[in-house]
């Protein structure tokens, strides 16, 4: 091997988290490889030109969750990263009325009023209440796991910071936090609102990529993560970057590539090198070798312990906790390129309904039932469709006065029982549509092209097991220092020199980059503790 | 309704979906148009919006003299703006204080616009003694719309395709939909842009147009408020913000010469860019002002330290606030071992959406300015007010603006937004 091949560091995976890990790394002084499989970084988090002129984000559609000091630490702004607001959120109704947030609280008051005039100060407790379980739970979120499970001092002194930091809290919020982390959305929106509507507008997060239904315990956790998003300084605000999330992770590649971090396209890589139980390198599909001491997977953890490395390297506890780890991906996609604005017809002429998010899922009950045909291996007859016609407001997305819309639907599981993927993936978008025209009479006739992505699409091209789109389901027990397992969530593995910095890690998906950062921490401190 | 109102009124009025106005210059003027006003900001930044700037007072002068008018009156050289061209500048009074800025619009050697914030006939007409110069107020003559951002240079030109060689603050007459109009690359965004001026009575026709022209290009109205945000980033010191008139100052503490405020560039190094055999109303204390260091300020740009800012709140237990409308008031700044030293203070501090950061404009002692070779000055303590508690937070002086992006001045086309895969690459 020459030494043209050897780097102080590799990543395996050049999507948000491995080209942030990358960075840090890069940051901390050293040389940094990214492998990555496909043609172009970005992983889950692309924009492709699917249709002339039409460009689509094929998996990840929205910026939700990224850790503001990342933008700060890694200069993005230099490297162009724009995240564009989103000014509305509009939820059909199956009777023809609707819910229509905005920007503008006064407005959001008279509009939830039109639904019940309770749940206009529910609205506000709501949003008080949860506040204060996001500003207890942050320092948690951007923060390592403490290993519980260790005797050294340190791991005790990190057990200790985690508990003082939960002990400032009041008996509510504290309530509130454990209600969320264990209970259902749906009977946390009931302490608040009446009306379905409200309820349903908000309880849409509380299923994103994971097998639950808003009445699931368990959907509350899933609720709160998708609720710790920033976007300038507004919690629970999501937004589109500039170009789409392959936006995003083009300037994630300059900053790299600022940083002096080399970034190799299409260079999948087979397994990790590893020599006397520690890791020295990879190897390549091809057989290129490439040396380092240190290599981080950014894969999910079934590929990064089952798959980069064998099994056989790993202790068997490890072993069982990845093999009951849960992916069961549950969500698909189908994108569209439209010939202009969809109509809805109470507010037929207008178009400022579409600023953001087009919230498909009317009730709680709707909701529910979708889940329940997946429940029992089949997709929603009935999908919950979030939608977002992003052109609006990133008029780049599409030729002049025409529109691409993705739509991320639920429920659509890995697993089909009796039937594949392959035989159910235009009756699967037929369906998807249908529920589309059902709201926007004449949508069908404005599509122009419509590219369905299912869960296996999602784990054969973006390379997610079960096409789980946060590398692993949001379930209490593959939570914080659960995740992935019980005593491997600090980012290192038995392997010496071998890291994880993927979304199985603490604290998980979205395009949040806490994974990548957190791991890059952990990596650069047990070098300078090594000397 | 006594308030006076602009001739894009009627269609703009149908726009606003907030009914909020404020007055300028005696004429209604949009607060916003749109529920957010950051969603007005961001068409700007990311594809094209369109602001009515008709309040703006204007003057016609024209004759033989006119270019001795204004060179005598201007503080840049104004001789050197041509026909075709447009010049940003400010005037001074004797002492060599600011009086307002405005932009003229050269249209012939004989022929010039000026726009200005404040009524300044009087003025002007006591400047004229015997020159041969006719000065007229044309101000509700004209509607003049500002169309700002990224795609308003393709919007524009799919009306008037003369837009397209237009260089940063160029002019030229054109037409759109058979309207005269006058185009020029100017504005008040810090983003690539154009304003239109149209004869009163054909602005409904070409705002029709113009709107026309931008469907499915995201041109959206945008009102004071996104307009705040966006100068504040491109580094626009505003009348009556950042500063008053000298004119209607008591003390000296409220009077400010140009290189005060900023404008340094308009003089040139020691006066160089003032013009060979020009007098003109400030000159002479200008010079002094130049030769003796005796400037009392420097205006720079200021980036927050957005760890400390933070820390201020969380330690606090309170939630970080982010907001991009600027906030209303002089902020102090402190320097000094102590921290207790008053070195300058924040005329308009607000978060950066496109620059992720608080930032201000500020003025402060000389001593503090930015270095001009490395860019970043030195640490300042900005005054914050937390929990009804006065604090401070770091900031580091740096020269303005803080936004600039390329397209403001440069000729080449719109850049492609950063995706993963085009289809022509593959």
């Amino acid at each position: 091997m020459t030494d043209a091949n050897s780097y102080d560091a590799i990543v395996v995976g050049g999507g948000h988290n491995g080209l942030i890990n990358a960075c840090y790394l890069a940051q901390g002084g050293l040389n940094v490889l990214v492998l990555e499989r496909r043609p172009f970084v970005g992983g889950a988090a692309i924009t492709e030109e699917l249709h002339p002129g039409f460009s689509f984000t094929t998996f990840s559609y929205a910026l939700s969750l990224l850790r503001p000091e990342i933008i700060h630490e890694l200069n993005l702004v230099e490297h162009g990263f724009l995240p564009l607001l989103l000014p509305t959120a509009f939820s059909p109704m199956e009777n023809g009325d609707y819910l229509l947030s905005t920007e503008d609280e006064q407005f959001n008051d008279q509009e939830i009023g039109r639904h019940s005039k309770r749940d206009v100060d529910g609205y506000h407790r709501w949003s008080h209440d949860v506040n204060r379980v996001i500003q207890l739970a942050k320092p948690l979120f951007d923060s390592a796991p403490p290993d519980i499970f260790s005797d050294d001092p340190d791991d005790r002194a990190d057990v200790a910071w985690m508990m003082k930091q939960l002990g400032g809290a009041d008996r509510k919020t504290m309530h509130d936090l454990i209600r969320f982390v264990t209970g259902s959305a749906s009977d946390l929106l009931d302490d608040y609102f009446e009306s379905d509507i409200v309820k349903a507008s908000i309880a849409s997060s509380s299923i994103i990529g994971t097998k639950v239904g808003p009445m699931s315990q368990g959907s509350g956790l899933v609720l709160l993560y998708h609720l710790m998003g920033e976007q300038d300084g507004h919690h629970g605000v999501w937004g589109f970057h500039k170009g789409g999330n392959g936006g995003f992770t083009q300037v994630l590649q300059r900053a790299a590539q600022g940083f002096g971090v080399t970034v190799k396209l299409e260079s999948p890589v087979d397994h990790v090198v590893t020599k006397d139980g520690r890791a020295s390198g990879v190897a390549l599909a091809d057989g290129t070798e490439y040396a380092a001491p240190i290599v981080v997977s950014a894969l999910d953890p079934r590929r990064t312990f089952t798959e980069l490395v064998s099994p056989l390297e790993l202790p068997s506890d490890l072993n069982d906790a990845i093999a009951r780890y849960r992916f069961q991906g549950t969500s698909a996609k189908v994108n569209f390129a439209l010939d202009d604005l969809p109509v809805f017809p109470a507010l037929k002429g207008r178009t400022d309904h579409f600023g953001g998010f087009v919230n498909i899922g009317p009730s709680i009950e709707y909701l529910e039932r979708a889940y329940d045909d997946a429940k029992y291996g089949w997709y929603s007859s009935k999908p919950f469709i979030d939608g977002a016609i992003q052109s609006v407001v990133d008029p780049d997305m599409a030729p002049p006065g025409k529109h691409v819309m993705s739509c991320f639907i639920q429920y659509a599981p890995y697993e089909l029982k009796g039937s594949d993927w392959e035989t159910e993936r235009q009756p699967f978008a037929d369906t998807v549509q249908a529920v589309l025209e059902s709201h926007f009479p004449g949508f069908g006739d404005l599509v122009l092209h419509r590219e369905v992505v299912t869960p296996v699409d999602i784990e054969q091209v973006a390379g997610l097991t079960e096409g789980n789109i946060f590398h692993g389901e949001f379930l209490a027990p593959q939570m914080y220092f659960m995740r992935p397992a019980p005593g491997y969530a600090r980012y290192n593995t038995p392997i010496d020199g071998y890291y994880q910095c993927g979304s199985g890690t603490h604290p998980g998906g979205c395009v949040s980059g806490g994974p990548g950062k957190l791991a890059a921490m952990r990596i650069l401190g047990d070098r300078a503790k090594k000397g | 309704m006594l308030m006076k109102t602009t001739p894009f009124h009627p269609r703009l009025n149908e726009l606003n979906q907030t009914g909020l106005y404020g007055h300028w210059a005696g004429h209604l003027s949009a607060l916003r148009y749109d529920l957010s006003s950051k969603h007005e900001y961001f068409a700007v930044r990311n594809s094209a919006g369109f602001f009515d700037t008709s309040p703006l007072y204007k003057y016609r002068i024209t004759g033989p003299d006119s270019e001795r008018l204004l060179a005598g009156m201007m503080t840049r050289d104004v001789r050197r703006c041509r026909p075709g061209q447009a010049m940003y500048t400010v005037w001074c009074n004797d002492d060599g204080y600011v009086l307002e800025d405005g932009v003229v619009f050269r249209h012939a050697d004989d022929d010039w616009l000026l726009t200005a914030a404040d009524p300044n006939l009087g003025y002007l007409e006591s400047l004229k003694g015997r020159l041969r110069v006719e000065i007229e107020d044309v101000s509700p003559d004209y509607g003049m719309l500002a169309v700002q951002g990224p795609r308003s240079r393709e919007i524009l030109a799919g009306l008037a395709p003369e837009v397209e060689g237009l260089a940063f603050f160029g002019l030229i007459d054109a037409k759109i939909g058979g309207a005269p109009v006058t185009l020029s690359r100017t504005g008040y965004t810090g983003d690539l842009g154009f304003e239109v001026r149209v004869e009163a009575d054909d602005a409904m026709g070409v705002l029709d147009k113009i709107i026309q022209a931008g469907e499915g290009h995201g041109l959206r109205p945008f009102g004071e408020d996104a307009l705040m945000m966006l100068r504040i980033e491109a580094g626009l010191s505003l009348i009556n913000v950042e500063f008053s008139s000298a004119r209607y100052a008591f003390t000296d503490a409220e009077r400010f010469t140009p290189k005060e405020l900023g404008f340094g560039w308009m003089l040139g190094k020691g006066g160089s860019q003032l013009g060979e055999d020009r007098p003109f109303v400030g000159r002479r204390a200008i010079e002094r002002e130049l030769r003796d260091g005796t400037s009392r300020w420097a205006t720079v740009g200021l980036w927050v330290d957005w760890q400390e800012y933070a820390k201020l709140h969380i330690d606090r237990g309170l939630l970080v606030p982010k907001d991009e409308n600027p906030v209303g008031w002089e902020s102090m700044l402190y320097g000094g071992p102590d921290r207790d030293e008053r070195v300058g203070y924040a005329t308009s501090l607000m978060y950066s959406p496109v620059l992720q950061r608080h930032i201000a404009i500020a003025r402060v002692r000389p001593g503090h300015a930015a270095r001009s070779s490395t860019g970043l000055g030195s640490t300042v303590h900005l005054e914050v007010t937390v929990d009804h508690e006065y604090l401070s937070v770091p900031a580091t002086t740096d020269r303005l603006p803080l936004y600039s992006p390329a397209r403001k001045t440069s000729s080449t086309p719109r850049e492609l937004a950063p995706i993963s895969s085009r289809m022509e690459n593959r």
